[in-house]
């Protein structure tokens, strides 16, 4: 599988990119109304279409994108509250770049850099779930990314254009696609009494989080504690062999 | 494009594009050790829970059990959805099909 990705022009190299590519299309779904959500806001706040544009292409991250633009248009433009905020609201990256690393480290790096700009939640898990099936495809990981990428800038650019022709796109239901489509990957995974208790503990941790942690921070402090139990439990599991 | 703007959105990417790709560079160097890879395997499995639950039990932001919540009543479809049929696209559209009618009927 890793010997095969440096060379594109193989022909299973080209089509795991469009098999990435297809199995994405379900949860970009998904993404559309954010997307649009993100143009017409951006333009409310006073930004213009070059400019909300350009941040989709070059930042490529919803969340931060929404609380940036929020922020702008609440008359707060300092650089560096801005650019600090949007570094605490990914750092759950960290995590999700740690856990992809030892698939992509052994690739070129420019191929790693590429990967990784296109690394946000919904192309981790899809690549996550391509692993727990058939193992590591970098065309594969790409192909999603591109997917996302493509459908990110498109609907956000929609989101410009159509601005004051539609109402709240994020009403129409379709955002639960996102939820949806990560309960169909994660009920697999609960094979385990330790991926069950990585379950309940991320579950209690992240609902209490979310309630009192600022941003995304409910993500990372779950996640840890999740990962600390399903650890420990694996540990002593070795242990009583 | 204004000059504060276009600072504001190089610096956006810059720190994006770090916590995105730190994890690679750090591990590259300095290698994996085999405990880690045994707490890391747990990641996909936590950062997927932490993603689902605020969206179906907080879908606006404070906790709402009720059957007002159509995201948590779409939720425990899909999650039925799934068990049964092991399909994402099945889970997918049961999940809207459930989500869209609560919102149409008005419920």
């Amino acid at each position: 599988m890793e010997n095969i990705e440096g060379n594109i022009s193989c022909p299973r190299v080209r089509s795991d990119f469009w098999v990435g590519v297809r199995d994405s299309i379900a949860l970009a779904v998904g993404v559309v109304p954010f997307g649009i959500t993100c143009g017409v806001m951006a333009l409310a706040a006073g930004l213009t279409g070059g400019e909300t544009l350009l941040m989709s292409m070059a930042v490529f991250a919803g969340a931060s994108q929404f609380i940036a633009i929020t922020m702008l248009g609440a008359g707060i433009n300092g650089w560096g509250l801005i650019v600090v905020t949007t570094l605490l609201v990914n750092l759950r990256h960290l995590l999700m770049g740690a856990s992809l690393a030892p698939y992509i480290i052994r690739l070129p790096v420019s191929l790693q850099a590429l990967l990784s700009f296109g690394m946000v939640d919904e192309t981790y898990a899809i690549t996550m779930e391509r692993i727990r099936r058939k193992g590591y495809s970098a065309s594969y990981q790409l192909g999603a990314n591109t997917l996302f990428y493509s459908v990110w800038v498109v609907s956000t650019a929609l989101g410009v254009l159509l601005s004051g022709y539609i109402s709240d796109p994020l009403a129409w239901g379709l955002d639960f696609a996102m939820p949806a489509i990560f309960i169909a990957m994660l009920i697999p995974r609960l094979i385990n009494p330790a991926a069950l208790a990585v379950c309940v503990v991320a579950a209690l941790v992240a609902v209490i989080g979310a309630l009192y942690l600022p941003g995304k921070w409910y993500i990372i402090v779950a996640c840890l504690a999740a990962a600390a139990v399903g650890g420990l439990m694996d540990e002593e599991a070795q242990h009583a062999n | 494009m204004r000059t504060e703007i276009f600072l504001i959105i190089i610096g956006m990417t810059a720190v994006t594009f770090f916590t995105r790709f730190a994890s690679a560079v750090l591990f590259r160097k300095a290698g994996i050790p085999a405990s880690f890879e045994r707490w890391m395997k747990h990641v996909p499995t936590g950062i997927l829970t932490a993603l689902i639950m605020p969206a179906l039990l907080l879908p606006k932001g404070y906790l709402d059990v009720s059957i007002q919540n159509h995201y948590l009543l779409a939720g425990l479809v899909a999650i039925a959805a799934t068990c049964f049929f092991r399909n994402a696209i099945v889970t997918m559209s049961l999940g809207l099909i459930v989500i869209l009618s609560l919102r149409w009927l008005g419920i």
